[in-house]
């Protein structure tokens, strides 16, 4: 008892349990941290906020000692310390959960346990601590049970009793809820909140934001590898938190873009789905209409049900109701990706190696791959692709969108992020489309390349085209789209004139109150 | 009854070499790679044995031999699988190729000399029994056999460092962000593995048939690798697995040499099996063990909980960590 109160002033603005001093990691050219400084306290739950991307993996991972930083120091109780593997971060105090499971499914819970401990504990030892753990803490676990039996939250207990083993004074839980029901959630927090109260430092990864005003007392906030802000999330709004997150301090865009449209060419009437992955978003309700001409942008943050739009749109998933996605008035709603591609409609997914293209082919070939169903005509005859119509096309895709490679034909993997991203939107546009579809249009683009992707899009919505851009980045949305809607938990909110639409009003549909905002 | 006892220390010495072999593959396979090397890795042993025995005179020589040989032979699909990250089903093939042809070349001058034999070594006490008096009255290799199987299980299922082995061939990914050195784990793993199938090797030429004859594993490392996946990755199962796929093979020659006729003083039904399986061609016979494999392969395969706690997830799968 005693010690936990000892544990527990020691916090109360004394020295920092952990502080970061301008820490920077390079990848290549790439600079995924960027003079980062960011200090915890015991007896502190204290949120790292950021979108994909923002440097907030990289930063905890160099914390965790499974990166090493280019330049800056790492100060442990305010004192200097090199980490250059997990099991010297174990050794210092520090724990983590991991978001993506790092546990072995043919083993039992007590194996997994006695796996990460370096000394020879008997496996009797082992199940028994764990068992007694478990019970303190009101995480029921049978030590015997085979870990891939066990359900997705019965897993994360396994991670969080695992990592408690070792009484760590530092625990990294990387977006713990992302993959739990509300009920499991509520557990995982009171527990939190108990291990807070014994005098730990939580270091709290998530981007729902309602989570973070529940339970943290310091966050802070993370953009493009670098710190924005930090704040107490207790005393700011959700539509606050969220214009820091997506960069609300960069100006807005004047649009004084004469506004003529065509009819409607894409229209999703009541579009439901449900998710068919147990960590996915089920679609509720979506109506929205892009008439020709129009860039619609769909705001939101990420893993609130964009992925399954698109993948219903794209027709990756397709749907029970034929008339909930109609293209120039026809239905569409159960055709496959290829008849709706020979529609005149072009897709460009998020994932650019694995989704978007393969990254161990040449470009050619991935041209090849998704135009051969609606470009049977000039890439195939009698069956046998014609080479010299695919290597002309592909010249003329790189020479339209400034794609820089090695070689004529190189292998995707070898263009970097923002070369193949362009080559990609190239292949589509050059198709001249009538109605496209992306989603991310410029995730992890370098600025030069996000800029020539842009221009390209609304160059296409001019020649008369719809265009949906699905994009977390506000600044985008704001530069290219004419009508703004928001997704929120698999909902989406009507879609208004971007030039009714503000940043506070979007961080509030954001947050899900549709109503609130309008 | 001496035909019997005779029977089935035969069979023992057709298990042995299979037993030795799927033994270390089974711990290989554990750790996550598949080395189909195991019939190149098993002849390197078997002429490292002839010969280094008749250049020394010793056959612990040779035998000793033949498991450095093994070992060494499989550091080169370590080196290439582990380190340069090639393509294990290709570089297990070449290896069994290169394996081949390289212990033909060694091992042309001695062909059709006369080699050494490891003799029997009595276990006092227990040699002199009654009716099992003769199976404790055998080579030393076929102790060590079943000593190594005990061994291995204990290893896997009772020790820290065998609940590695097994992390690692789950994922190879969650060890190596637990810390656990997965390239280290399988160095190991492939080395001792091609030990076994060396020594495999050297009961073949010091056993078996003390002599040297080109191609003389004649598949018997194949079958050592149908074994484990017989076996669902089981040392016991191994066990009996070996002994069943040995008296399959001692069988086969038994049904060839044998007229149904000698046994018309068994009861009726038991001389009805043994006439309609003498009926039946070799070639039948001979094809059992792999018609077994697949028969487990689909019951395995069927039920995903077995597949699960059984196969190495990580199997085959190369290893690049992360910067």
């Amino acid at each position: 008892m005693s010690d936990t109160a000892v544990k527990k002033s020691e916090g109360e603005g004394g020295l920092p349990l952990l502080e970061t001093r301008s820490i920077t990691k390079m990848f290549g050219g790439f600079k995924a941290n960027d003079a980062v400084d960011f200090a915890i306290r015991a007896g502190e739950i204290h949120a790292l906020l950021g979108e994909n991307g923002a440097g907030k993996s990289t930063l905890v991972k160099m914390i965790f000692g499974s990166l090493q930083p280019s330049a800056g120091q790492i100060a442990w109780r305010g004192k200097p310390v090199e980490i250059r593997s997990p099991s010297e971060a174990r050794a210092l105090g520090i724990g983590m959960v991991f978001q993506h499971f790092s546990l072995f499914e043919a083993l039992s819970v007590a194996e997994n346990i006695a796996l990460s401990f370096e000394d020879k504990l008997s496996r009797r030892t082992v199940a028994e601590n764990a068992r007694k753990l478990s019970q303190d803490y009101g995480l029921p676990l049978d030590p015997d049970a085979i870990v891939g039996d066990l359900s997705v939250g019965e897993r994360q207990r396994v991670e969080i009793i695992r990592c408690l083993m070792q009484d760590p004074q530092l625990i990294i839980l990387d977006e713990p809820t992302s993959v739990l029901t509300p009920q499991e959630a509520d557990t995982l927090f009171e527990t939190l909140i108990r291990l807070r109260d014994e005098g730990r430092a939580i270091l709290y990864i998530s981007h729902r934001l309602e989570e973070v005003q529940r339970l943290c007392s310091a966050a802070t906030i993370m953009r493009r590898g670098v710190v924005v802000d930090a704040c107490d999330p207790r005393k700011e709004t959700a539509a606050s938190l969220a214009s820091k997150m997506v960069g609300a301090d960069i100006d807005s865009v004047e649009r004084t873009k004469a506004l003529k449209f065509g009819g409607a060419a894409l229209e999703l009437k009541n579009l439901s789905a449900q998710s068919t992955s147990p960590f996915g978003i089920s679609l509720k309700d979506i109506s929205l209409t892009v008439l020709a001409g129009e860039v619609v942008g769909i705001a939101g943050i990420a893993g609130n049900g964009q992925a399954e739009l698109f993948a219903a749109l794209s027709g990756e998933e397709p749907q029970t109701h034929a008339s909930s996605i109609v293209f120039f008035g026809e239905p569409v709603g159960r055709l496959s990706i290829s008849s709706r591609r020979q529609r005149g409609v072009g897709f460009v997914p998020e994932e650019r190696h694995g989704h978007a293209a393969v990254s161990a082919l040449r470009l050619s070939q991935n041209l090849l791959l998704s135009r051969h169903a609606s470009d049977s005509d000039q890439f195939l005859s009698a069956g046998v692709v014609a080479s010299d119509a695919l290597a002309t096309t592909t010249a003329r895709i790189c020479e339209a969108m400034d794609v820089r490679k090695s070689g004529d034909d190189p292998v995707a993997a070898s263009l970097s992020g923002g070369n193949l991203q362009k080559f990609i939107m190239g292949r589509e546009i050059d198709r001249d489309p009538k109605i496209l579809i992306v989603n991310q249009p410029t995730w992890g683009v370098d600025a030069g390349a996000a800029a020539a992707i842009r221009q390209a899009l609304i160059d296409l919505a001019a020649s008369g085209s719809a265009v949906v851009a699905i994009s977390q980045d506000l600044d985008e949305i704001f530069e290219i789209a004419d009508s703004i809607a928001v997704m929120a938990d698999g909902r989406l909110s009507n879609a208004r004139p971007a030039s009714d639409m503000t940043r506070e009003t979007i961080g509030l549909m954001m947050s899900g109150q549709f109503e609130a905002a309008a | 009854m001496e035909v019997w006892v005779s029977i089935l220390l035969s069979i023992c010495a057709a298990s042995t070499p299979l037993l030795l072999a799927a033994t270390g593959e089974l711990v290989v396979e554990r750790s996550g790679v598949l080395n189909l090397g195991v019939e190149g890795m098993m002849i390197i042993g078997a002429v490292t044995a002839f010969s280094v025995a008749q250049a020394s005179g010793s056959v612990y020589g040779g035998a000793g031999a033949a498991i450095f040989a093994g070992a060494a032979f499989s550091l080169l699909f370590a080196f290439l699988t582990l380190t340069l990250v090639a393509n294990q089903v290709a570089t297990g093939l070449a290896l069994t190729i290169l394996g081949l042809g390289l212990s033909g070349m060694i091992g042309e001058s001695f062909v059709g000399l006369p080699g050494l034999k490891l003799d029997a070594v009595a276990i006092p006490g227990l040699s002199g029994l009654p009716v099992v008096g003769p199976f404790f009255n055998q080579d030393p290799l076929f102790y060590t056999s079943i000593v190594l199987v005990v061994a291995v299980a204990w290893f896997l299922f009772q020790t820290k460092a065998g609940l590695t082995l097994r992390a690692v061939g789950d994922s190879h990914d969650s060890a190596h962000a637990l810390g656990i050195n997965v390239i280290a784990v399988r160095y190991f793993a492939i080395m001792f593995g091609g030990a076994c199938a060396g020594l495999a090797g050297a009961y073949l030429s010091l056993v078996v048939v003390p002599q040297w004859t080109e191609g003389m594993t004649a598949g018997r490392g194949w079958i050592a690798l149908a074994l484990v996946v017989f076996a669902s990755w089981r040392p016991w199962r191994v066990l009996l697995g070996a002994y069943l796929f040995g008296a399959i093979t001692i069988a086969q020659f038994h049904a060839q040499a044998t007229d149904a006729s000698e046994f018309s003083h068994l009861p009726q039904w038991l001389f009805a099996i043994i006439a309609w399986a003498t009926s039946l061609p070799a070639q039948f016979l001979t094809s059992l063990p792999y018609l077994a494999t697949i028969v487990v392969l689909v019951l395995i395969a069927g039920n995903r909980r077995l597949t699960m706690i059984n196969t190495p997830a990580s199997l085959g799968k190369s290893f690049v960590p992360d910067r």
